[in-house]
């Protein structure tokens, strides 16, 4: 079957796009959500479990206190309202990853509601409206084996680890986010790294979506100026911030070329696929699931006393936006100049780049230049290009020292990204290192002198320019590790010229 | 020297504090009682003998240690079968758990270890507690001391029938509807459902998490209190546990026992003192509230206007709560599996180990729950049912403000013979008429036998505010110490 898509371009003059993001965040508590069972990643399968993560027979839950403490301070951070008496709630539903087929988790009582986050979209200022935050438990890890496709379907049997079952989780949800129009793709991806930046200034969760400790479901519908908006489809396994935005878009695209052609969408679970950037269909909503939702008699509700939120909400650190229009000062940036810095992450790596001894301009030159260039490139993210800030100072710092040449410490970072250690070994190693010793300068320029008589003798007769040529056999005779600058005036000097 | 067993727990922890009777001896005699009789009464599900032994010789190498007893060291109790014991099977008297070893004990039973109590074994129960007559037990009826055509009460049928058939001095139940109190009436021993939060519910298998409450069975009020004790308080692992000490149930049973309570003002239920009991349950009723009055107490008429609706309202809470609770039982973990030969999917596999695993009253209430919660009937039945229960919750309050305690009898009908209530569930149902609104509520009550129907123990009920426990001890005690004892035959 080959269809043509129709361009996006197109397809967002005609049709308003609305979205939503749900998002689940695994928050970094010692220990889960209603147990005591450690929540580091990693672990032999079925070894941080015990009768109550397992749901055994009499076994109860006892909510966590720090993981509420890490909500309200989310919630606190999200502008929201923080309920002053709230409940669990049981999700009916049976899967063997669901140890007591049922999920702890809120419902009609969330612990956060109604707040928002304010990001910028190409240095435009847009307000997301959230709906509510609340606490959940995670499930464990379904494993199919046997099939080709490590799906279900061609497996011989399941295993399932519960290691990461009952693993606190907070989810996340915006209110539908109109109006974005032919942006809604950078708004989606904008809200995203924003809320991740937020969570990682809060110290709630090392938010990383490849192990999915930050996991993003975006919902999102078409509609003619005017009406009513569409059907909604939520699309899952989004798992980078440049799969956020993808994901919104080719599903924009794909939504228009059903409703062009006439089609209905179907309100169902759509999954994404990395390798291709399309969304495939999971499962259908039409006939929705009854979870038979109902107050959790296990735990007594959750009654947060008002002083200890005036307290968390105090001691909030400095979000995110506010420290960003802090650093730009502190580092004299044009509007223009940090925007270019936002758009490439770099933010936080330019700052401890800074803390680590590099100047603004040498810090900002090197991951807007060669690294992001690099990045770009490879296609990973700026934060994974396999260089640290603290590298990048100690290269700046050789720089600075004269031991290596702009173009010798490009050389040099070359083989940094590649892994090969830290500059100043990397330099030695590979003896990249600037010849300043001046006694085998004074003998290459000695050198090229004697071998260029013709053109010392120019330079001799008032000719300086000259000099150009013999600072050229020495670069070569150097391979380049010498500084020309010093070479030119050793030359001088040699031939007893001013220079 | 008379027989061990015929001893209250009070008289064997002296016994066996003073040295008169080793631990073992005591042990000994429960169980040679036991294997004497139970092949009749059916009480016990799994009888830990070797468990009870090495328990026994323990608390006797620490007296001989000359280290410091508890109140019940060297004291047999028998468990219902509802409570995990860490390697000793856990049934909750289901097929679905036949062959389940738990890796952990309750909270319960820690306790029990703790105060060198003895661990005799587990007691037969209706499957998963949702009973009044054990005969829901899927290995079959108890049967009752008094009469063993008939059944002990449910559905902790067994832990009273043992009780009433000397084959241990204590036991433990749990009380959702009844389950304590109801077979203590039948069986004519002491039942005391604990005021909700006041006894920890981690590892008792849930039936329904809001209303299960476990609690002391015994011979006597005091020595119900003396367990109450050893088992209460509160528990960091139970969400919902009060954290508050336990009121002094020991002393107030010996207070009680002298017989005088003067200035205690008690209400009569109103509603469950006329139509709805057995004559012979009314008539030692109020023989029982005449027995009162000449202690001292006042005895007045309270209203309690919306108990009549606790009966319906319960079998919407209890069986939407359990039918969450039971989805766990699905063969993938634990358990019985069935169906699992490679050509079935994982549903059809949960589904035939649910199907075969299941009896029918526990389908019925899970059926039934399902349906209560579904979208679009959650408001009509499991809404509307917290609405009745915050009524209900509101008459207990209001006749507190007017008196100590409520009394009332403790279950319409005396022990009915095996069979016959078994084919209307409602019929069935009517047998928690009187029980259940403590629950709903979450206050404690306390059954206590007050005296005899055509030969048949019946139980008189007294309901006190939340965490005051103490109360209804006192007025239980000074009851028995004025009626009592009641003695079945001889088996």
């Amino acid at each position: 079957m080959t269809t043509t898509l129709p361009a996006y371009d197109e397809v967002v003059a005609r049709y308003e796009p609305v979205i939503g993001l749900e998002t689940h965040v695994e928050l970094g508590t010692n220990t889960k959500m209603f147990c005591g069972c450690p929540t580091d990643f990693g672990g032999a399968p079925n070894t941080r479990v015990c009768p109550v993560c397992l749901g055994l027979p009499g076994s109860l839950p006892v909510a966590n206190r720090a993981a509420v403490e890490a909500t309200i301070r989310i919630g606190l951070a999200l502008n929201c309202s923080i309920a002053q008496w709230c409940r669990f709630a049981r999700k009916n539903y049976y899967y063997p990853d669901m140890p007591k087929n049922y999920q702890i988790s809120q419902y009609d009582e969330p612990l956060c509601v109604d707040g928002y986050l304010d990001v910028e979209v190409n240095g435009e200022p847009v307000r997301i409206s959230i709906e509510r935050v609340h606490m959940e438990e995670d499930t464990g890890k379904t494993l199919h084996v046997g099939g080709a496709t490590g799906r279900i379907h061609g497996a011989t049997e399941s295993l399932v680890d519960y290691n990461r079952a009952g693993i606190p989780l907070v989810e996340i949800v915006t209110k539908p986010i109109p109006g974005a129009g032919a942006m809604a793709p950078e708004v989606a991806r904008a809200y995203v790294t924003e809320l991740r930046d937020v969570l990682r200034s809060l110290g709630v969760s090392d938010v990383r979506m490849e192990e999915g400790s930050l996991r993003c479901d975006v919902n999102t519908s078409l509609n003619l100026p005017g009406e009513q908006w569409g059907t909604r489809t939520e699309t899952k396994n989004v798992n980078s911030l440049r799969s956020v935005e993808r994901a919104v878009r080719s599903e924009i695209i794909r939504q228009a070329s059903v409703l062009t052609a006439g089609g209905r969408i179907t309100q169902e679970t759509r999954h994404f696929h990395e390798d291709t950037g399309d969304t495939t269909s999971g499962r259908s909503k039409e006939t929705a699931t009854d979870y038979r939702y109902f107050p959790e008699p296990d735990l007594v509700p959750v009654a947060p006393d008002p002083t200890w939120v005036a307290e968390l909400k105090a001691a909030l650190p400095e979000l995110p936006r506010v420290h960003r229009r802090r650093l730009q000062q502190e580092w004299g940036l044009s509007d223009l100049d940090m925007q270019s810095i936002l758009n490439a992450g770099a933010v936080e790596l330019i700052e401890a780049t800074i803390a680590a001894g590099a100047t603004p301009t040498a810090a900002r030159k090197w991951w807007l230049g060669e690294l992001s260039r690099r990045a770009n490139e490879t296609g990973v993210e700026l934060a994974d290009i396999g260089a640290t800030p603290k590298q990048v100072a100690e290269l700046q710092g050789l720089v600075d020292a004269g031991k290596l040449t702009d173009k010798l410490a490009r050389t040099v970072l070359e083989h940094v990204v590649a892994g090969e250690g830290s500059p100043a070994k990397i330099m030695a190693d590979r003896k990249l290192e600037v010849v300043s010793d001046t006694g085998a300068l004074t003998a290459a320029v000695d050198e090229a002198i004697s071998a260029n008589p013709a053109i010392a003798d120019k330079v001799r007769g008032g000719k300086v320019a000259a000099a150009g040529a013999l600072v050229g056999a020495v670069m070569k005779t150097t391979r380049g590790q010498a500084d020309a600058k010093t070479v030119r005036e050793l030359i001088l000097e040699r031939l007893g010229v001013q220079g | 020297m008379t027989d061990l067993t015929s001893f209250s727990a009070a008289e064997l922890a002296g016994l066996v504090a003073r040295g008169e009777s080793s631990a073992v001896e005591v042990t000994q005699a429960h169980l040679d009682r036991i294997s004497a009789v139970d092949d009749r009464v059916h009480a016990f599900l799994h009888v830990d003998t070797e468990g009870a032994l090495d328990a026994a010789r323990d608390v006797d190498s620490r007296r001989a240690a000359g280290e410091p007893l508890g109140p019940l060291a060297g004291v047999p109790v028998a468990v219902k079968d509802v409570l995990t014991t860490k390697g000793v099977p856990t049934t909750a008297g289901s097929k679905i758990l036949a062959d389940w070893r738990p890796p952990y004990d309750s909270t319960i039973v820690r306790r029990l270890r703790a105060a060198g109590t003895v661990m005799l074994g587990k007691t037969n129960m209706d499957e998963f507690a949702m009973g009044s007559s054990t005969e829901y037990s899927a290995f079959g009826p108890t049967h009752n001391p008094w009469d063993l055509s008939r059944i002990p009460g449910g559905s902790g049928g067994g832990s009273s029938a043992a009780l009433a058939a000397y084959e241990t001095p204590l036991s433990i139940g749990s009380d959702t509807g009844g389950s304590i109190r109801q077979p203590g009436a039948v069986t004519g021993t002491v039942g005391v459902k604990p005021t909700y939060g006041g006894t920890s519910r981690y590892g008792l298998v849930a039936f329904s998490s809001s209303l299960d409450t476990p609690g002391p069975c015994a011979r006597t009020v005091l020595d119900a209190a003396l367990l109450h004790e050893a088992i209460g308080g509160h528990d960091p692992l139970d969400s919902t546990s009060i954290p508050a000490p336990v009121p002094d149930v020991v002393a107030a049973a010996r207070l009680g026992a002298s017989g005088d309570l003067t200035g205690v003002r008690l209400g009569v239920v109103r509603e469950f003192a006329g139509e709805g009991a057995e004559p012979g349950v009314l008539a030692a009723f109020r023989a029982a509230v005449e027995t009162l009055t000449k202690l001292g107490a006042e005895v007045v008429e309270v209203s309690c206007p919306h108990f009549q609706y606790a009966l319906p309202a319960y079998y919407l809470i209890a069986p939407s709560e359990c039918s969450s609770n039971l989805a766990r039982f699905d063969g993938v973990r634990f358990g019985l599996r069935v169906g699992d030969d490679g050509t079935r999917s994982l549903e059809e596999v949960m589904s035939a180990t649910r199907e075969a695993g299941f009896g029918p009253e526990v389908k019925r209430r899970v059926m039934l729950g399902t349906y209560a919660l579904s979208s679009g009937y959650y408001d009509a039945y499991y809404g509307q049912a917290q609405k009745v229960r915050t009524l209900i919750s509101r008459d207990f309050t209001t006749a507190f403000d007017q008196v100590d305690a409520l009394i009332s009898p403790t279950t319409p009908f005396v022990a009915f013979p095996v069979g016959a209530r078994t084919a209307d569930p409602y019929q069935m149902y009517l047998a928690d008429l009187f029980t259940i609104p403590s629950n709903l509520y979450g206050g404690p009550g306390i059954s206590v036998p007050c005296g005899l129907a055509d030969g048949l123990p019946v139980g008189l009920q007294v309901m006190a505010p939340t965490m005051a426990d103490d109360r209804m001890y006192r007025v239980a005690a000074a009851l028995e110490s004025a009626v009592g004892p009641f003695t079945p035959p001889a088996l």
